[in-house]
């Protein structure tokens, strides 16, 4: 009879334990949900509000705008002016230029150092080379957006002779270096991961072992290489304080990349503080994080069933 | 036969020029590009960290690490910081370890691996890793200030002005730990695929119950990858301005925070601050030097600790 009731008791525990254990793993999913709900709630008066909508709806931010009598109509971002204007379009261009800059660097960098490392590097130096770029990539994105803002844009002034020490290309370049480490170790995981009976085929049909890393390991580490770089770019455009701090932060409608650029991440965190809770504009920031979760959600899907697939196919074939 | 069974090497040899003449001429190419890639990397590396130490390591002293801020910042110390952004991270973990450490062990003992909440909870990990830190920042107002403080003020302190429905420390550490749980996850797996099965059959041979073999045997055997999710997590929260900055970091506070609704000063807005909005920024410039050194050796001390004990766990596992 004791035995009995013992047994009930650490039923229960053990049904109480499991419940509470399965409520905190499913925080995940429940916290996913909530951001997007709630980030998503705050910009729901672009699209049933009419007095929002005057200010600002999705046809006023997506097309060209005639906001003075008489003049051009045009694209344009200055939400405290007397006319408020929140065309999307100057913020996107300066978002597609300074992740432009930041992949251009960091997709050859990574890769290649990846490669280096997987198929050059001897033992010792791949344990020296793999903490090092860790390093890299736990130095805090405020302490790169200082960097650049101190230091990397006179370099960059004084080498090009620019006007403009704050702009898309300095903004780039640091970031670049903030992405570096994600392509970096998701490369070379996907590189060491390539089965060591590929490379042994390879070589016993008298390949040279470069041959060996450029026709076999490197195609078949291309899904793995392709994620890291789609999550690398997932990173930096969402990245904040880097482009905040480096890239001058005026929204200006141009190709060039010298001039001044303003990102959507940057223009939330400028402009959050300072508005006035509840209207168009405050919408509007709010409607700019959505877009921003919802591109960076489906850039970490895409990327996580490449590398998903991967491992599967990887796995399977040992 | 017999004979030519003995040859083969040689001929081998014979077929292949390749092997012969190509690792040289044809490597060096390949090998100079990926090499200099590497090195542009640690270059990089290695000239911010020598820019940060020539020019912050003068200013570093006990004054300057215990005094506070003096003439809007030209002056005095950066205390204030450091203590808000040890409040900030020792809040954060308290919220952010825990949970993990269950979604892990949830993940890896309680669930088949290819089962659809396990799939689901795998996606919305690999996601909340992906979000945004500015999104983070936009839902910390939206969700904990809007929404729990301004909904525990309209319960509890009916007309009075926010007490809790405004940015505060406490709302700061639950964005932080959301934006950190899964590193703390991903750690403690890790961990998990670390412990020999023998020991948990070992212990279900006992008779002991799942979640006695959990509590005794498991969660001690993966405390180095807990151990490391949480200094990770530490180092990342550290060092993230976005998700605090309308979720309590304050420019300037003449006192520290004692309370878990009061605001707080941290490093990394210190730094964002005064790199961006100083009247007279040659003044400021070595304290805030000094303020990112600090920052950088915080983040890098437990980067390290972090690497080394993830190092010594893997060791063990091969060794078992």
């Amino acid at each position: 009879m004791e035995q009995y009731t013992f047994k009930k008791k650490s039923r229960l525990v053990e049904f109480v334990g499991e419940k509470i254990i399965a409520i905190c793993a499913f925080s995940a999913i429940i916290s996913v949900l909530l951001i997007f709900i709630f980030v998503f709630k705050e910009s729901i008066p672009i699209f049933t509000s009419p007095e929002v909508q005057q200010e600002a709806s999705v046809g006023k931010m997506t097309f060209k705008q005639t906001y003075y009598e008489g003049r051009d109509p045009k694209w344009s971002w200055q939400p405290n002016s007397d006319v408020p204007k929140y065309s999307l379009l100057p913020l996107l261009v300066g978002t597609i230029k300074v992740t432009l800059v930041a992949m251009l660097l960091a997709i050859p960098l990574g890769v290649g150092a990846a490669l280096y490392t997987s198929e050059f590097a001897s033992r010792k130096t791949r344990e020296v080379i793999k903490p090092v770029i860790e390093l890299l990539a736990g130095i805090p994105s405020v302490v790169l957006g200082f960097f650049a803002l101190i230091v990397l844009a006179s370099v960059i002034q004084n080498v090009l002779g620019l006007t403009f020490r704050l702009n898309a290309l300095n903004a780039g370049v640091a970031l670049g270096l903030a992405v570096v480490p994600i392509i970096f170790t998701i490369s070379e995981d996907a590189l060491t991961s390539v089965p060591g009976s590929l490379r042994e085929a390879s070589l016993a049909l008298g390949a040279s072992p470069w041959q060996v890393s450029f026709t076999m390991v490197l195609p078949a580490a291309v899904p793995g290489i392709g994620a890291g770089i789609v999550l690398g770019f997932g990173r930096a455009i969402g990245e904040t304080m880097i482009v905040l701090m480096a890239s001058g932060n005026a929204a200006i409608l141009s190709a060039s990349l010298t001039d001044s650029v303003r990102t959507f991440s940057a223009t939330i965190a400028a402009e959050l503080a300072e508005v006035v809770f509840g209207s168009a504009h405050y919408n509007v920031l709010f409607f700019i994080g959505s877009l921003l979760f919802v591109f960076t959600f489906i850039i970490n899907l895409g990327g996580e069933v490449v590398l998903n697939r991967l491992k599967a196919r990887i796995q399977g074939n040992q | 036969m017999a004979r030519a069974l003995v040859k083969p090497p040689m001929v081998v040899e014979d077929f292949s020029p390749a092997s012969h003449f190509k690792p040289k001429s044809g490597g060096l190419i390949p090998r100079g590009l990926t090499g200099l890639a590497v090195f542009i990397i640690i270059a990089m590396l290695l000239i911010i960290i020598g820019d940060i130490v020539i020019g912050g390591a003068g200013i570093i002293s006990w004054d300057f690490l215990t005094s506070p801020p003096e003439h809007g910042m030209m002056a005095g110390g950066i205390f204030p910081a450091i203590f808000g952004t040890l409040f900030l991270v020792i809040l954060m973990t308290i919220m952010a370890v825990p949970i993990g450490v269950l979604t892990a062990i949830y993940l890896h003992e309680y669930t088949n691996q290819s089962s659809t909440i396990t799939k689901l909870i795998r996606i919305a990990i690999s996601n909340l890793a992906g979000v945004p830190s500015i999104v983070f920042g936009l839902f910390g107002l939206g969700f904990f200030i809007g929404f729990i403080g301004t909904g525990v003020d309209s319960i509890f302190f009916k007309s009075s002005a926010p007490v809790w429905g405004q940015p505060a420390i406490i709302w700061a550490a639950a964005t932080l730990a959301l934006l950190t749980l899964p590193v703390v996850i991903i750690s403690t797996e890790e961990a998990l695929r670390t412990i020999p099965r023998e020991l948990k059959e070992a212990s279900y041979a006992l008779g002991a119950t799942r979640l006695q073999t959990i509590i005794k045997i498991i969660i001690p055997q993966a405390m180095p990858g807990i151990l490391t999710g949480a200094i990770l997590a530490i180092s990342r929260g550290a060092g993230e301005v976005a998700p605090i900055m309308f979720t309590g970091a304050a420019y300037y506070l003449p006192y520290l925070p004692g309370k878990l609704n009061d605001q707080f000063m941290e490093l990394g807005y210190h730094i964002y601050v005064m790199a961006t909005q100083s009247p007279d920024v040659e003044a400021t410039l070595p304290i805030l030097y000094g303020t990112v050194l600090v920052l950088l050796i915080l983040t890098f001390l437990l980067n390290l600790t972090a690497i080394l004990i993830r190092s010594r766990m893997r060791k063990r596992r091969i060794h078992v």
